[in-house]
């Protein structure tokens, strides 16, 4: 009985070992093309284990900020003098800015000008890095309940992080800009041309289809365009740092390594609405 | 009571290394704000995997071990079903060679993983390329196999404390 027990059991185990590889291998292929099972079974995993995460990284930026304010303390003095300077400098700027504003709001009002609608945005902290190397993402720990919708732009401090690309309950897997699969119109700032922010895993993005002859220096700040209106247009998202061989290469804004929180931006885009009227555009975004 | 209690305690024993690779993957996923570090953050659900396959396969099975790698994948945002496979295929690699490894010293278990890991990161590197339809730079898996290889000393002699303290049976 035993004799003839063991090679079953081994054909089984085999049998068995041989089905988990077919397993894996059609998820792979499935996965590929069917893309709204993944995201189901992704964000349904996101949203098990995303308030684990969340316990973990609280005390992880908790540390981060720590080891960074034992850093300052060290240069204090400097620190303080270039304060100072920022300080001065950037009230001249509020001044400036304070006389545009009533300047741009009179002539709105001569013109008539209907304002871009009102974004509001939710804060959610950033909960896992991305894990593979061949992806550029990040997991926060906000999703539908909290207001968050796919598509929709995540921002950091100083500018855009990424695009919302899945998203569950309580959690959402922002894109980075850098990532091979990031796709952001944008505009240069002086000269309002336009081009398309796509990232190929590196540190700085590129700058595709601007036209041809276009003049581009480093330093030029690159907004969002509004483009496809998935983004709202005027973000802050880098600077120009390399051109070369005609590839313009942008380093964001945004530090991803010390991203503890990001803002999810709710936008509307404008829709023609008559008064009285159904909305034009019916289940458009 | 003791039964029960010694039911519990062997539940506890046959989870304790799926809860140790779980740990693993959500270690490896937290934010720690190294620039370039998680694009060649250690594979260290291989190691996990490689460890328990060699020295204890009955407490991660082959199904385990691809459920470990499906939560990897779902949480790191990568192709869905590539952990799974390469956890599985791991374990399998382990479970055929064990006989020679389990009973060597250090060294070749070391070795032995060095070669399984190296498998692994090419693996996955020629995977995610085909799957992107987008040549990765090979230097990134070169980087990640090599930290994920240093790794692996500090991870087994965790885990080789963690079974003589409580998975030895009785």
């Amino acid at each position: 009985m035993m004799r003839l027990a063991m090679p079953v059991k081994a054909m089984v185990q085999r049998f068995a070992f041989l089905m988990l590889v077919a397993l894996g291998t059609g998820l792979l292929i499935v996965g590929r093309a069917d893309i709204a099972l993944t995201e189901r079974i992704r964000t349904t995993v996101a949203d098990a284990l995303t308030p684990v995460l969340s316990a973990f990284a609280e005390p992880l930026a908790a540390g981060r900020a720590l080891a960074e304010r034992a850093h300052e303390l060290f240069r204090l003095h400097e620190e303080n003098a270039r304060l100072r300077e920022e300080n001065a400098r950037l009230l001249k700027w509020q001044e400036m800015a304070r006389r545009l504003e009533q300047d741009n709001a009179r002539l709105r009002q001569l013109l008539h000008v209907t304002i871009d609608p009102l974004t509001s945005f939710v804060t959610a902290r950033v909960v896992g890095d991305t894990g593979g190397s061949y992806v550029r993402t990040m997991l926060v720990n906000a999703g539908l309940r909290d207001g968050v919708q796919k598509g929709q732009v995540a921002m950091g401090e100083a500018g855009v992080v990424g695009r919302v690309a899945e998203v569950g309950q309580r959690s959402a897997r922002v894109l980075l800009l850098t990532d091979l699969n990031s796709r952001v119109p944008v505009m240069l700032e002086g000269s309002r041309l336009r081009g398309i922010l796509s990232g190929d895993n590196s540190e700085r993005p590129r700058v595709e289809f601007l036209p041809g002859n276009s003049q581009v220096s480093p330093g030029d700040r690159v907004l969002t365009s509004g483009h496809g209106g998935v983004f709202p247009p005027g973000l802050p998202v880098g600077f120009v740092a390399s051109i070369t061989d005609g590839i313009v290469r942008v380093q964001p804004f945004a530090d991803y390594y010390r991203l503890d929180m990001v803002s999810v931006v709710r936008y509307d885009l404008p829709r023609p609405v008559a008064e009285g009227e159904a909305p034009a555009l019916p289940g458009r975004r | 009571m003791p039964g029960f209690v010694r039911r519990l305690r062997g539940f506890g024993r046959r989870l304790a290394p799926s809860l140790f690779g779980v740990a693993l993957i959500l270690l490896a996923l937290l934010p720690f704000g190294l620039p370039q570090f998680s694009s060649v953050m250690p594979l260290l659900s291989v190691i996990a995997v490689y460890y328990w396959g060699v020295y204890r396969p009955d407490l991660l099975p082959a199904w385990a071990a691809f459920a470990l790698g499906l939560v990897e994948d779902a949480l790191s945002g990568g192709p869905l079903g590539l952990m799974a496979l390469v956890l599985a295929l791991v374990q399998g690699v382990c479970v055929s060679q064990r006989r020679f490894l389990a009973g060597a010293g250090f060294v070749v278990g070391w070795s032995g993983f060095a070669l399984v890991a190296g498998g692994a990161a090419l693996f996955i590197w020629s995977v995610s390329s085909l799957y992107y339809l987008h040549l990765f730079d090979p230097r990134q898996a070169l980087a990640q196999w090599a930290l994920t290889v240093f790794a692996y000393p500090l991870l087994a002699w965790t885990f080789l404390l963690a079974e003589r303290r409580m998975l030895q049976p009785g």
